[in-house]
């Protein structure tokens, strides 16, 4: 299964991005081959419709589940339909190799 | 004075359909007037019509009082019958709701997570594998539980029990596990008196 953490930086020391449709970086992790794959975020400085713009991009990569600290309002009902797990975790100061670390338990 | 805030009410899950329109009659094509029907006063017309609960019953599953209840259904009747006569479309959203299987918390990382299969119950956090996951209830922020109206609490005549007032129960139902008479609603004129 693959997992999508908003990141903000380009490595895996970087912490959790706080907003998930205008976050710096989305880190793909798989859980079942360990891999990782990070993508930027073209939407990062978008006016509107970042939040369904980068869902796109995540469901792309088939992710199931969302890990980010928070979610717009446009983002529950569209990722309701694809059937995408939503995780807030409001903690900004873990990195996102803590929460692999966490998913990998 | 402004009035009380609206008490959340809460709803099993979101309907199926976002909606009912029309067909044949006279009404032009495109032209159809809609009604808009609360997501709560669809809730009760399911819980009353269809799971056919009695409104005390609904009324303890939508955290509202009984009174309030009959109000909903009311009104939620009036509007399908006037989409019914009328034909106008029915459209489902709006109204101050959450909705109760939606959100879950886990007390190991304290995460807020959701659950794409509504029926499922959650077993483990998804993020850090905990079992220890409850039902996340939102707090109406404008309604902090610490300024409650004194209105809010049932207490005891007989010793001054005072317990706080759970909606869709009636205060003279419940009995005082100190003394054993019935309990009533502590209103505004008595907190003058003290």
């Amino acid at each position: 299964m693959k997992v999508a953490i908003t990141s903000t930086g380009q490595s895996l020391e970087s912490t959790l991005d706080q907003r998930f449709g205008r976050s710096a970086f989305f880190v793909i992790y798989d859980t079942e081959t360990g891999g990782v794959e990070i993508l930027p975020n073209p939407n990062k400085d978008a006016e509107e419709g970042a939040g369904p713009a980068s869902v796109r991009l995540v469901a792309s990569k088939e992710v199931k589940k969302i890990i980010s600290g928070e979610f717009g309002v446009k983002i529950k009902s569209l990722l309701d339909s694809l059937q995408i797990q939503m995780v807030v975790y409001k903690e900004p100061e873990k990195t996102v190799q803590s929460v692999i670390d966490m998913l990998s338990k | 004075m402004s009035p009380r805030p609206t008490r959340l009410r809460r709803v099993s899950n979101p309907p199926v359909i976002s909606g009912f329109r029309p067909y044949g009659g006279v009404a032009k094509e495109g032209q159809a007037q809609s009604v808009f029907l609360h997501l709560e006063e669809y809730e009760v017309i399911r819980l009353c019509d269809y799971e056919n609960f009695n409104h005390h019953e609904a009324a303890r599953v939508m955290d509202v009082s009984r009174p309030t209840l009959t109000r909903i259904y009311a009104k939620a009747r009036a509007k399908i019958a006037d989409a019914l006569v009328t034909g106008k479309q029915i459209i489902i959203e709006g109204g101050k709701v959450y909705f109760d299987s939606e959100w879950y918390k886990c007390n190991g990382c304290n995460c807020l997570f959701n659950q794409p299969e509504k029926s499922v119950m959650p077993e483990k956090c998804p993020l850090c594998g905990s079992s220890e996951v409850v039902n996340y209830v939102p707090v109406d922020e404008s309604t902090p539980v610490t300024h409650r109206a004194p209105s809010d609490i049932c207490f005891c005549p007989a010793c001054g029990y005072e317990k706080e007032h759970e909606p869709s129960q009636r205060c003279k139902d419940e009995i005082c596990p100190v003394c054993n008479s019935r309990l009533m609603r502590k209103n505004n004129l008595l907190l003058k008196d003290i």
